[in-house]
């Protein structure tokens, strides 16, 4: 009886443990959900992605594996499952965020330095440091698609920077240093249309291409002004604006380079990190002309607006790099200064503005504010976190 | 005579402020063979700090070069301490390297110099 009695509980106990195992699996793997309030964080020394959730702000599993992610950046497939990340070592890691996990995963290159994803979803391009050029991948298998080195005339190859996507299948991409914008047209198939403009301005350093899609805009880093491209009349060529801003005025030694991606339009303005100066300059958006600066607390490197265009946050490069500030746009004051701790290194809105969230690279640290009462809502623990992006970014061009 | 006498005295001195002089730079050589020495621990910790994330940031983070070149040591063969550290401290407008003579000084920079050269990142 004692004896039947052990081995009862014995079967029991097997049983529990197995029903255990299998509802655990189940939760890990067979929970439904949407991907539209996903998004993922960079930890930049340690190869690794951890993803997250934006409605209860807490961390969904954690990818190793990706390689030298500093300066990592990544788009979303249209279905916003998927994140392709591109790394500095020339990795190209498509990640399943729904089952974090690596989906597929190529070196395409020595050294690379971000990508787009076309229209349809369907071509990922790279903008490669060495070898010089773009590099365009099949979105399902990262099987190349195409190879475009970026050949100067005397045949050296150029770093490629500021490449986005544009609607009709195109990527467009600036080269370093060749002074030069190329556009690359797919609608025809596999085989692109290459579209030079030479002699752009010196060293242009990073593009945005506004969310309609229309203008493709290049900071220049030899020259005080931008070298903008109006996709809708592309015959007319390239030309420039904000031409010679600050001119004769000393500039700062720039110890991070500026980001025109995740760029701040607002109303009828748009704000853009003056090079080697403690100010954001203000720029009409319908005339392409400098309205005014804000000084600021530091040289920004990126200014990105609250969706609805109310606020614009800031921040800044190495050695104030520990600060972020919001300006009021309305106003265009600054309405709040915050000190967040060392190397705030990136800043990534909800669609819909009510959270921003702040990564702290020397801290370890990832904080989400709520950008109405301004105050932290949430720390999360990351390594080196650097660059958060969001889902939402899916159904966004030239994000 | 007189005048012979405080001659020599002078060069005296004279020998007396050689020798101070090369007494100090054989002081010194040591010193910069490992330029750290004069800074603290927790300043060399900061800037081997800064090496991988804000050189980095321009260089890569393991330095294999970004929009600024490699600087692992195989690349830097042209290059000795002095050259280097005064290549960190006065940058090179033609390439966006910023000079940081305004955030570091002259010992800070070799101690950088000699990091790159021996390949000693980490």
């Amino acid at each position: 009886m004692t004896a039947h009695l052990g081995k009862m509980v014995r079967v029991w106990s097997l049983l529990v443990l197995l029903t255990a195992a299998v509802i655990s699996h189940a939760g890990a793997s067979q929970v439904l959900r949407g991907t539209g309030d996903l998004g993922l964080i960079i930890e930049r020394a340690s190869g690794s992605v951890v993803i997250i959730e934006t409605t209860g702000q807490t961390k969904l599993g954690r990818v190793e594996g990706l390689g030298d992610l500093s300066h990592a950046s990544a788009v979303f497939s249209r279905d916003g499952r998927f994140a392709y990340i591109f790394g500095r070592d020339g990795g190209l890691t498509k990640v399943d965020l729904l089952r974090a996990e690596i989906a597929a995963r190529v070196i395409q290159s020595g050294n690379s330095i971000g990508g787009a994803i076309s229209q349809d979803g369907r071509l990922i391009a790279v903008s490669n440091y060495k070898p010089g050029g773009v590099r365009v991948f099949d979105a399902e298998n990262l099987k190349m698609v195409a190879d475009i080195p970026a050949t100067m005339k005397d045949g050296t190859l150029s770093k490629v920077v500021g490449l986005v996507d544009a609607p009709g299948q195109k990527f467009v991409f600036s080269l370093w240093d060749a002074g030069e914008i190329w556009l690359l047209d797919f609608q025809a198939g596999p085989e692109p249309a290459l579209s030079k403009y030479r002699n752009v301005g010196r060293n242009p350093y990073d593009a945005l291409i506004t969310s309609d899609g229309r203008y493709y805009v290049a900071g220049l880093f030899g020259e005080d002004g931008l070298a903008k491209l109006d996709l809708w009349n592309m015959d007319a060529g390239v030309s420039r604006i904000l031409d010679g801003y600050g001119r004769g005025e000393e500039k700062l030694p720039v110890y991070k380079m500026p980001h025109l991606e995740g760029w701040a339009r607002a109303g009828d303005y748009l704000f853009l990190p003056a090079v080697g100066r403690h100010e954001l300059l203000v720029v009409d958006a319908s005339t392409w002309r400098e309205v005014q600066r804000i000084p600021v607390h530091g040289q920004p490197v990126f200014a990105v607006a609250r969706p609805d265009g109310r606020q614009i946050w800031v921040n800044f490069a190495h050695p104030r790099n520990d600060t972020v500030q919001v300006i009021d746009v309305p106003s265009m004051t600054i309405v709040k200064t915050y000190t967040p701790g060392k190397a705030v290194l990136h800043m990534e809105f909800t669609p819909r503005g009510e959270q921003v969230w702040i990564s702290v690279r020397d801290d370890d640290r990832v904080d989400v504010y709520d950008t109405r009462t301004m105050e932290v809502t949430q720390s999360l623990r990351a390594e080196k976190p650097s660059g958060i992006f969001l889902t939402a970014r899916a159904g966004r061009t030239g994000l | 005579m007189m005048h012979s006498v405080m001659s020599r005295a002078s060069n005296w001195r004279l020998l007396n402020n050689a020798a101070a002089v090369l007494l100090s730079v054989a002081v010194l050589i040591p010193a910069m063979a490992s330029a750290g020495e004069t800074l603290s621990d927790s300043r060399r910790t900061d800037l081997n700090h800064l090496l991988r994330q804000d050189c980095g940031s321009c260089h890569g983070m393991t330095l294999k070069g970004g929009l600024g070149p490699s600087l692992l040591p195989e690349q830097l063969a042209a290059w000795d301490v002095e050259s280097l550290a005064a290549m960190i401290l006065s940058g090179n407008p033609e390439k966006a390297m910023p000079g940081w003579s305004g955030l570091l000084s002259d010992a800070e920079a070799r101690y950088l110099a000699q990091r790159l050269l021996e390949g000693d990142v980490q």
